[in-house]
């Protein structure tokens, strides 16, 4: 019975196997969701952050995933609007990916802010020159493109798409997807960089402050282009992850490639201002503001070792794998991937925690933030989450148009 | 980038002369009091405890007999040019009234903590938990200041409601509440504290004390190389505390 469900003509691994697989995720996912509870009913003081670092694991979180799911508004960019059209075979895995990503970082969100009941007053009392305020705007508005996106896909499960309603409604939205692809990439390459504006503007603090264009500072640019970077190198790894645990070939090594390389070029382009920027912000930022570019560092978690692993292990050598015939071989593609999403989650944690730890008071001293069971507990929840989802799309939902041709035996 | 600063006709500000300062505490007692903050359960975790007024320890790192240490009470500084005030996203925390002081609106705020990233002062403080107090204790609430409930940020606010009480006062004396005399609006922590170390009033206004003070060639503001320019003026005679309130390059 469960079989028909199944799309067209593809092999799914047994009901039982699938079963225990979602119940490992959902005791993860169950464990975080009694922490999220705990915290809504005592508040946020239930965790490690506290008032030197008002931002921690959670921000870090939230500016981790939504970078990396931004290859879904970037793959739809290329795909509907450049018109790439081989992207369709892993189009819809982006698009699933990227609902992930930002409806997971809105939990975490609500879970963030102290009052989440009052979350809509940046709609209601919106501060227009807060690089914040564009955030929500924007992320909200996003996850509304994304559930766009996503529904047609659900829609066009087996069973569903019998009933002639849905299978039109699917086929309509279908038709406008081009709209929403472009609206996406819009509000969404504007959230992404006002993210880094956030940091960017911080005036007084010289670890994240930037000069910049206009209104924007160099960190808007950047956070974008660390994005569209590692969006899609994680959309590989996720692919290659999928086709590894079902043993079934879901999209050729071409598509795979060809993302990976829409990725690698990114992060070149990247590294060039990333550089440029680090650069500036040694030679000008810091001196301007009376402080040495050794002065941003101390002892382990905050180490220079996190730098030159974030612009050198992170940036040249995936720059490399993936934009060289290396790309070819399994190996350096994926760590390639691997490494751009890495690095951008280092970037993120820096901009976060870091800082907020470096003192700029000459007579305060470097504070050390440990995230604590509630946070990581929660941020686990929304992995969970995100495994649960995906399980169901892939076993129930046609995403892969390939898989069927590619596992003929 | 960096924004601009907005000039008041009335510019309420603190000058605090460090070498005065016993590190006793009375401003951080004091200040505590006046504003309703939470008698605090568990205080030994300083990253957590909230005081809007808090003194801090400096030291010149000699050993003896060049040892020396001096105490750097630190209230909300009121930048003219705040970090805070513009990355709110809800405008939960303003400076657009006369005085200079920078608000915060505790039903407005939603608790997202950017002010208080953005602030390298450490002067904006978070409910992390219900406020409580404990039976008894609700009977030292002021009447005069809010209270505030869990998950919203809250910071000095120059006990702005004394400004309130003074207007009113000079108005009822047929004074001008505009141009108030000089002791007539001063914060709880000024009003308390016993060396004589802090002294507050307009600061534009020249027949207010601070009007002169902070034209004292040891008279300086923290980390103005950053551009808040702060409405909280400090004075030492000593070298090494002045250059302790901002970043210096070796070179410099």
């Amino acid at each position: 019975m469960e079989k028909t469900w199944y799309p067209e003509g593809v092999e799914r691994c047994g009901l039982g196997k699938f079963m225990g697989w979602l119940g490992i995720w959902a005791v993860v996912g169950l464990l975080g969701v009694l922490s999220m509870l705990w915290v809504f009913y005592r508040g946020i003081g239930v965790t490690g952050l506290d008032n030197y670092f008002g931002f921690g694991l959670w921000i870090t979180f939230d500016l981790a995933v939504i970078a990396l799911g931004a290859g879904a508004f970037f793959t739809g960019l290329i795909r509907y609007i450049i018109g790439l059209d081989e992207l369709k075979n892993i189009i819809n895995l982006t698009v699933i990916k990227g609902f992930l990503c930002y409806s997971g970082a809105m939990l975490i969100l609500s879970l963030d802010v102290g009052q989440p009941l009052r979350a809509w007053f940046g709609y209601w009392h919106p501060n227009v020159h807060s690089m914040l305020t564009e955030v929500i705007f924007c992320i909200t508005c996003y996850l509304l493109v994304l559930i766009i996106e996503y529904v047609p896909l659900i829609l066009e499960q087996k069973q569903l798409n019998k009933i002639p309603f849905l299978h039109n409604l699917a086929h309509q939205m279908h038709v406008v997807m081009p709209l929403f692809a472009g609206i996406g990439a819009f509000l969404s390459t504007f959230h992404q960089g006002s993210l880094g504006g956030m940091y960017g503007v911080m005036f007084a603090r010289p670890y994240a402050f930037r000069e910049g264009f206009f209104i924007w500072p160099w960190t808007f640019f950047l956070f974008v282009l660390s994005a569209i970077a590692s969006g899609p190198c994680l959309t590989v790894l996720i692919c290659g992850f999928m086709e590894k645990l079902s043993g079934r070939k879901l999209t050729t090594y071409r598509i795979k490639s060809l993302m990976a390389k829409i990725g690698g070029t990114m992060l070149l382009i990247y590294t060039v201002f990333k550089y440029l920027d680090t650069w500036a912000w040694i030679n000008g930022v810091l001196p301007k503001a009376g402080l040495t570019f050794d002065q941003m560092f101390y002892g382990l978690v905050y180490g220079k070792w996190l730098f030159f692993t974030e612009i050198v292990l992170c940036l040249l050598v995936p720059v490399v794998f993936l934009l060289t015939p290396l790309r070819k071989k399994p190996a350096f593609m994926y760590s390639g991937a691997f490494l751009a999403c890495v690095g951008v989650v280092i970037n993120r944690y820096v901009f976060t925690v870091q800082a907020l730890a470096q003192p700029v008071l000459p007579f305060t001293k470097w504070e050390i933030y440990t995230p604590n069971w509630a946070e990581w507990l929660t941020s686990f929840m929304v992995i969970a989450y995100g495994f649960i989802v995906m399980s169901l799309s892939y076993r129930y939902l046609p995403i892969f148009p390939q898989e069927v041709g590619l596992n003929k035996k | 980038m960096s924004g601009h600063s907005k000039e008041f006709p009335i510019t309420w500000g603190m000058v605090i002369d460090i070498d005065k300062c016993t590190g006793c505490g009375a401003c951080m007692a004091s200040c505590q009091t006046e504003n309703n903050i939470e008698p605090q359960p568990e205080a030994s975790n300083k990253l957590r405890s909230t005081s809007w007024m808090l003194v801090y320890e400096l030291t010149n790192d000699k050993a003896f007999p060049d040892h020396d240490i001096a105490f750097l009470p630190r209230p909300c500084q009121q930048c003219g040019n705040p970090p805070c005030v513009s990355v709110c996203p809800v405008v939960a925390t303003d400076k657009n009234e006369d005085g200079g002081i920078v608000s915060q609106v505790y039903p407005r705020c939603i608790g997202c903590r950017y002010c208080v990233a953005a602030c390298p002062y450490h002067v904006r403080y978070f409910g992390w938990y219900d406020p409580v107090w404990p039976e008894g204790m609700e009977k030292t609430l002021s009447p005069l200041t809010s209270v505030r409930p869990r998950g919203v940020v809250e910071k000095c606010s120059f006990c702005h409601h004394r400004w309130n009480l003074a207007k009113d006062a000079a108005r009822a004396s047929g004074k001008n509440p505009d141009n108030l005399d000089d002791g007539a609006y001063v914060t709880a922590c000024v009003q308390n504290c016993p060396s004589g170390a802090l002294s507050f009033g307009d600061l534009k206004n020249p027949k207010h004390k601070v009007h002169e003070l902070i034209k004292n060639p040891n008279a300086f503001r923290l980390l103005q190389r950053l551009g808040t320019n702060t409405q909280v003026y400090y004075i030492s005679r000593r070298e090494w505390v002045r250059k302790l309130g901002d970043n210096y390059l070796k070179s410099e």
